[in-house]
């Protein structure tokens, strides 16, 4: 029998590595929500921002956290030039191009990166934060980089809901999504907006390419495991709802939590099962937007 | 008409696809002035208004505003020269509030006579509704929020396609009656419509289209009603 | 007025000179083991498997509108059940095949079920969650290898065919009569009324639906015998590698990245497409040997030149420009006599 200080640590590590998931599921929902696309290489540019921060930490000696100054602005920049340069070209009423055309890039970033970086695991190292815990009672402590992970999952969450409800750029985005010609008459270039779209998408990737770097080992092929954690996490909550969307990410971190304490196996598996057995009772999510 | 007309629209085709939806149609609207453009159900008057808004692909040369030559910008460009449409069917934003459909109908900036203030002046009932979703309004206090939103843009030519569509007479006329306000500010109207009685009290001048063609002009006087009706129903 | 009396014929002049030069093509494949060497045979053998792959594929989202990115979870079951059947059951290798291809239809079945609920892009994710779940149950199979797999055992592979060469000969051909049985099972789904009901749901969905098609159920059959027939393929594959494990059974980038690429670079929605697609991509292949995955990179690149600038593939453009079509697949009514209708305007 596993004790229940145990179970509650177990939970709580699983519910913090939700806020991971979340951060990966939130840059996803965006742009679905803004152009209905679904990016096929979101799990892949999220480990192409952990080796940026690898190689910005290496050549200027910043410190994972200083080097979101670096790689959140150029994730951006990256994100609204794939969208402007190719992404737009795809977009239209025929599901095919966007998928296939991030399905290529998913698979020219990976190749890409294992060319530059080999297939080595590496690491982003955090000092001193990595090991720090805080102690809450007898035989449960949160660690620090965990807690912090999960903040910053909330903020961001925080902040995309507060652009995208209370700001001309939100407004911008939700007419663009409502109806894309009407928006051209009000001068809204969909073009542009959706390269902002993008932007703003990398930069949550960005972040969460960090926080991944420095909680786990990462090498070129692990972004597909990381588009399908959000992907998870988008549906358990239900499509187009933010909070939702942090929600689904806690449920499957908890998932994966408890299928590990039972057999180190079963950690994905249990994850995986969790979404299934959601979309078989709840297809539209434990908290579908309502229209 | 003396010297250059606000608006010119001179030879204009348009296509879907393969579909040839106008025929070398022209037109002029002067500075001040309401024009209606008048036709049956696919004539070819909201491929008309489309083309000159932007929505669809034209030759550069084929619309011009103010002598500028713009058949070939986007939409989203003619609206900085002071083109605005009032979309057929209101097609506000469902996601948005009624304020922030006003708000985003005046999200460049060009100046001019209409704010929010002014709006609200105009009719009074949007200021009570401003922070409820824009479908839940009335079908006319709807169509209120789609001319006001692109007034928001302060233009200088307002495109308004079928603003009587689904209204209630009342609500119709009483949205006519607000048109003086508007261009007592020295905007331009086109007014597409099927409802002829209405659009020929407001206009000054009226064109008709059929099949895509340019068949008929003039001005409400001296234009008979059979004329119309002939051009109407192509008898 | 009598009802005129009219055929439909599938046959144009360039599907015939097509089904020519098919036979021919198919003449000289068969005899394979009489001019070519062992390299060519086991390239050949993989060609086939790809093209057969790209077809299902192409059937599944070309004409079914069901875009997947998971069928690496039929192509990995099909492998593991022909090791599960060979090694655990005593079933003979070559025997496995057709049962595998009736399991992995039953499997299916309650897979569709679930994942049918998702829209668009999303299904396509979702089938490639259900491939992870196939994997990591695959690694959970400790009597099959667990995560680091398993060879399969000599006697089973010595028990295929007497001696090494006929059993290379017996695989090939079976390699090559499965693509075979699998082009003609698409061609014939195609011209049956199945066929008719796709192209209506392909070009307007709802329009499909509101004409009486019965459009889920329409895509639960191409579904299911799509995954019968990958399943079989993963088989024949893995018959041939002779080692599985779950990393290389259930790959997303070999059984579903390259399989996709190879089809939209041929043409989708075209039954040649895969034949040209897989053409470019060995050929991409042999030329880059040298150079790690630079061939996997340039595929991504070509797919997604060819996505932007020719959505119809390669054979999209030479048919388009010269009307050709190999497969008896057009519809045309021929009247047989009796009084023509008159043309409409």
């Amino acid at each position: 029998m596993v004790p229940l200080m145990e179970w509650v640590n177990i939970i709580l590590q699983g519910a913090l590595l939700g806020g991971l998931y979340a951060m990966f599921a939130a840059g996803l929902s965006l742009i679905f929500g803004v152009m209905r696309l679904v990016n096929i290489a979101h799990g892949d540019l999220i480990v192409l921002a952990a080796y940026l921060s690898l190689l910005a930490t290496d050549a200027f000696g910043l410190g994972p956290m200083t080097s979101l100054l670096v790689v959140v602005p150029l994730m951006a920049v990256i994100g609204y030039t794939l969208q402007r340069g190719i992404l737009n070209q795809t977009l239209g009423p025929d599901l095919l191009p966007p998928l296939l055309v991030t399905f290529g890039l998913s698979i020219i970033i990976q190749n890409g990166l294992l060319e530059l970086f080999t297939a080595d695991s590496r690491r982003l190292q955090a000092g001193a934060v990595e090991v720090a815990s805080l102690h809450v009672a007898d035989g449960l402590s949160i660690g620090v980089l965990p807690l912090l992970q999960f903040v910053t999952a909330i903020a961001v969450i925080a902040v995309l809901q507060l652009v995208f409800y209370r700001t001309a750029l939100g407004r911008a985005f939700r007419a663009t999504s409502d109806d894309q010609d009407v928006a051209q008459l009000m001068g809204l270039d969909n073009r542009h907006v959706f390269g902002l779209a993008m932007a703003l998408s990398l930069a949550v990737v960005a972040i969460a390419g960090i926080f991944l770097a420095v909680r786990t080992n990462f090498d070129p092929a692990i972004g597909p495991a990381r588009l399908i954690f959000g992907f998870e996490a988008v549906i358990i909550g239900g499509l187009g709802s933010m909070w939702g969307t942090l929600a689904g990410g806690i449920i499957l971190g908890v998932a994966q939590a408890i299928g590990a304490q039972l057999d180190p196996g079963w950690q994905l598996l249990a994850g995986h099962i969790a979404f299934l057995i959601i979309l078989a009772i709840k297809p539209d999510g434990l908290f579908p937007k309502v229209q | 008409m003396a010297g250059t007309p606000l608006l010119e629209v001179h030879g204009l085709d348009a296509f879907y696809g393969d579909f040839q939806a106008l025929f070398g149609v022209s037109l002029r609207v002067g500075q001040g002035q309401v024009v209606a453009v008048l036709g049956a159900n696919g004539a070819g008057k909201s491929t008309l208004l489309k083309s000159i808004a932007g929505l669809m692909a034209s030759p550069r040369e084929a619309i011009c505003l103010d002598g500028e030559a713009i058949g070939s910008l986007r939409a989203s460009d003619v609206v900085g020269r002071g083109i605005a449409l009032v979309p057929e069917g209101r097609r506000l934003f469902p996601s948005l509030s009624v304020e922030e459909n006003l708000l985003i109908g005046g999200q460049l900036g060009r100046p001019g006579p209409w704010t929010l203030a002014r709006i609200y002046e105009l009719f009074p009932v949007l200021e009570e509704r401003r922070s409820q979703p824009s479908m839940s309004l009335s079908g006319g206090q709807q169509q209120m929020v789609a001319i006001s939103r692109a007034l928001m843009s302060n233009p200088k030519l307002l495109l308004c396609d079928e603003i009587s569509l689904g209204l209630a007479p009342i609500i119709i006329k009483d949205i006519y009656a607000r048109l003086p306000t508007i261009t007592a500010e020295g905007i331009s109207l086109v007014i597409v419509e099927q409802d002829i009685v209405q659009a020929l009290t407001a206009a000054q001048h009226v064109y008709c289209l059929q099949e895509g063609r340019m068949v008929l002009e003039g001005t409400p006087t001296t234009l008979t009603r059979e004329a119309i009706s002939a051009a109407y129903f192509g008898v | 007025m009598s009802a005129p009396a009219i055929r439909i014929e599938h046959a144009t002049r360039s599907s015939r000179a097509g089904l020519v030069l098919f036979a021919v093509v198919f003449v000289v494949l068969v005899a394979a083991p009489w001019w070519g060497g062992r390299q060519h045979l086991r390239l050949l053998a993989e060609i086939y498997a790809f093209v057969a792959l790209a077809s299902l594929w192409n059937l599944l989202a070309g004409y079914a509108g069901l875009v997947s990115v998971g069928q690496q979870a039929y192509v990995g079951l099909g492998a593991y059940l022909l090791f599960a059947l060979a090694m655990l059951v005593g079933v003979p290798a070559l025997w496995t095949i057709p049962i595998i291809g009736i399991v992995a239809a039953l499997v299916s079945i309650p897979v569709a079920a679930l994942i049918f609920r998702l829209r668009g892009h999303y299904f396509a994710i979702g089938t490639w969650v259900v491939a992870e779940v196939f994997r990591l149950l695959a690694s959970q199979v400790s009597v099959l290898g667990g995560g680091s797999g398993i060879s399969l055992p000599v006697g089973i592979v010595l028990a295929i065919a007497q001696g090494r060469q006929m059993r290379e000969f017996v695989i090939y051909w079976l390699a090559l009569a499965l693509l075979v049985a699998i082009l003609a099972l698409v061609v014939w789904l195609l011209r049956s009324r199945y066929g008719l009901a796709l192209t209506a749901i392909r070009d307007n969905e709802l329009a499909a639906r509101s004409n009486g098609i019965d459009v889920g159920r329409v895509k639960l059959v191409v579904y299911v015998l799509t995954a019968a027939g990958t399943a079989m393929v993963g088989a024949l594959i893995f018959l041939q590698k002779l080692r599985i494990s779950p990393d290389t059974a259930f790959s997303v980038t070999d059984w579903t990245a390259i399989v996709i690429f190879i089809t939209v670079i041929g043409g989708i929605g075209r039954l040649e497409g895969p034949i040209i697609g897989a053409i470019v991509f060995f050929v991409l292949r042999e030329l880059l040997a040298d150079y790690g995955t630079v061939y996997l990179l340039t595929l991504g690149v070509v797919a997604i030149a060819v996505m932007l600038k020719a959505p119809q593939g390669i054979w999209g453009l030479i048919a388009g420009r010269f009307g050709w079509q190999l497969f008896p697949l057009e519809r045309r009514v021929v009247y047989l006599g009796g009084e023509q209708p008159a043309k409409c305007a």
